[in-house]
């Protein structure tokens, strides 16, 4: 069987500036950020990204990886703004297709399903039809109710976050929530699943029920291993959100000094050395 | 905080909050804001038992507990993300929101302030306001009354408005119910006919003058306007001592 291991930056090769990509998680949880992070040191450009949105957008667009937003929030959770989201928006640096949250899972699900669009309600009478030019409606063909289409999302590559799974792509979620992670492997040519850590397919269904195993290998390009990899968001129930690490990353991005130190001690480095770095400022605060 | 008999303007609010969801049953109770989760807690611990909660992550759970704490009470169901979509979209269930603007439609903008290619102020994005306002009941909790919240014109919808619905057509309506808007000074609602904003009640010491004043828009408002009722003392101690011990109410309406 396919050993389909391999590193955050084996997976940022294989994209392309341009291309649609898909996040996983929701708002500061269970997000792929040593992806995310990979994606920031990278020299790509022009994406499309879709998400339930956190950090890896605020990150992403202070990058100028972004070219165009599809979304229907940005949040941390805890905090309820992203200062880098907002200021890529306010500077009008990002283009943006803003949906209903549950438009963007039709939209995933349409993309999975191999349909062009699937109707909806949501949406209706809102600023999504008023900024949303290309959005066409539907009428019901059984009755006469005109609902919205929403057209499938294509992605390129999906990146999503798991607690466990193993070299086949077989991947595990540990925590309150899936989020929509599957349908956006699903809805992607080619989706890349980081864990926390790779185990025997055995073990991953040897203490948990197997509905667990949300994503199937079928669905999966590539897996890495990335412990930790969620952070600084949260990956329950291997680890909570930190929020202390959020309040610095919040601070850092309202100054551009402190965002010049925080990229040069958090970004411009590999993921051992962010992961090292995060450790220290975490025993510092400890301290 | 106010004597002990004496309820305070939080704890007005919260209990207005809580007077909102009177009636739902045996709905899923959506509750953004600190004073709207506390109102549903105190709801279900007292006249609307039947309501469902969740614990703000995926999960369904009972009991009544402590704002700002881990649940208490047992897990009833599961409850992920997009079984949320699902009951939004069959209608069990009724939301409060907190938007930063409202119009006498029921227009309300969570957003972004300014324009959408290039927002002045960035704010959350629509979220799931839009599906929800045309899906089911609908409240909206606002912790400053003043005229930049209750503006004539929202900058732009993210909760539907009964004028856009209408717009929009008979999809849109259909299953479309604007309830309640509690402020820190009144609460007000709908006119049945009109679909036009009016004054329900105004809180204990609030005149309707006041009320006025900091609305950017003509409200209706009829001949005599009742006062909100007060908290009974039984609500005072479930609030505070068992809901809201820490005191979170005065974030959002300080005394």
């Amino acid at each position: 069987m396919a050993d389909k291991r391999m590193t955050e930056d084996a997976v940022v090769a294989r994209l392309r500036s341009g291309m649609t990509i898909g996040i996983g998680g929701w708002g500061s949880r269970r997000k792929p950020m040593s992806l995310v992070r990979a994606i920031v040191r990278s020299d790509l450009s022009d994406l499309t990204v879709v998400s339930y949105g956190g950090p890896d957008v605020g990150l992403l667009c202070a990058a100028g990886r972004v070219r165009k937003l599809i979304f229907g929030f940005v949040s941390l959770d805890s905090i309820p703004l992203d200062p880098l989201f907002r200021a890529a928006r306010q500077q009008g640096r990002i283009d943006v297709a803003e949906y209903d949250e549950g438009m963007v899972q039709l939209g995933l699900y349409a993309a999975a399903t191999r349909v062009p669009f699937l109707p909806t309600r949501a949406g209706l009478g809102s600023l999504v039809v008023d900024t949303n030019p290309g959005l066409r409606m539907v009428t019901d063909p059984y009755g006469d109710e005109e609902l919205i289409a929403m057209p499938a999302l294509h992605l390129d590559a999906a990146l999503v976050h798991m607690n466990r799974a193993d070299e086949q792509g077989n991947a595990q979620f540990l925590g309150p929530d899936p989020y929509f992670d599957d349908l956006f492997c699903a809805a992607a040519a080619d989706a890349y699943v980081s864990c926390e850590r790779i185990v025997p397919t055995a073990e991953l269904t040897s203490n948990a029920h197997p509905v667990t195993v949300r994503i199937s290998r079928m669905l999966v390009t590539g897996v890495v291993e990335a412990p930790n990899g969620a952070h600084f968001t949260s990956c329950l129930p291997d680890y909570g959100r930190d929020e202390a690490f959020q309040r610095a990353y919040v601070q850092a991005a309202a100054d551009p000094e402190r965002w010049a130190a925080f990229r040069t001690e958090f970004l411009d480095v590999d993921e051992a050395g962010y992961q090292q770095a995060a450790a220290a400022l975490a025993a510092m605060q400890e301290a | 905080m106010a004597g002990r008999n004496q309820a305070d303007r939080a704890e007005v609010c919260v209990v207005a909050c809580a007077e909102a969801f009177r009636g739902d049953g045996e709905i899923l109770a959506s509750p953004i804001g600190v004073i709207p989760a506390i109102g549903t807690r105190l709801a279900r611990h007292t006249f609307e038992p039947e309501l469902l909660l969740t614990d703000g992550e995926a999960h369904i759970v009972s009991g009544t507990w402590a704002y700002g704490t881990p649940p208490t009470g047992p897990v009833e169901s599961w409850m992920p993300y997009r079984s949320v979509f699902d009951v939004a979209w069959r209608g069990d269930r009724h939301v409060m929101m907190t938007p930063s603007q409202i119009d006498a439609s029921g227009n309300a903008n969570i957003s972004a302030i300014g324009s959408h290619a290039q927002p002045k102020a960035q704010l959350l994005g629509v979220r799931g306001a839009p599906g929800n306002t045309v899906s089911h009941p609908t409240s909206y909790w606002i912790p400053r009354h003043s005229a930049r919240v209750f503006t004539a014109k929202v900058d732009m919808v993210a909760g539907v408005g009964y004028d856009s619905a209408a717009k929009a057509g008979p999809a849109a309506t259909r299953y479309q119910r604007l309830h309640r808007v509690v402020s820190n000074l009144a609460t007000l609602g709908w006119d049945p006919d009109s679909h036009r904003m009016r004054l329900l009640t105004v809180h204990p010491g609030v005149s309707v003058a006041e009320v006025v004043a900091a609305t950017g828009f003509d409200l209706m408002i009829p001949g005599d306007v009742p006062v909100t009722r007060e908290p009974t003392e039984a609500e005072l101690t479930l609030i505070r001592e068992v809901i809201d011990p820490a005191g979170a109410r005065y974030k959002e309406v300080p005394t």
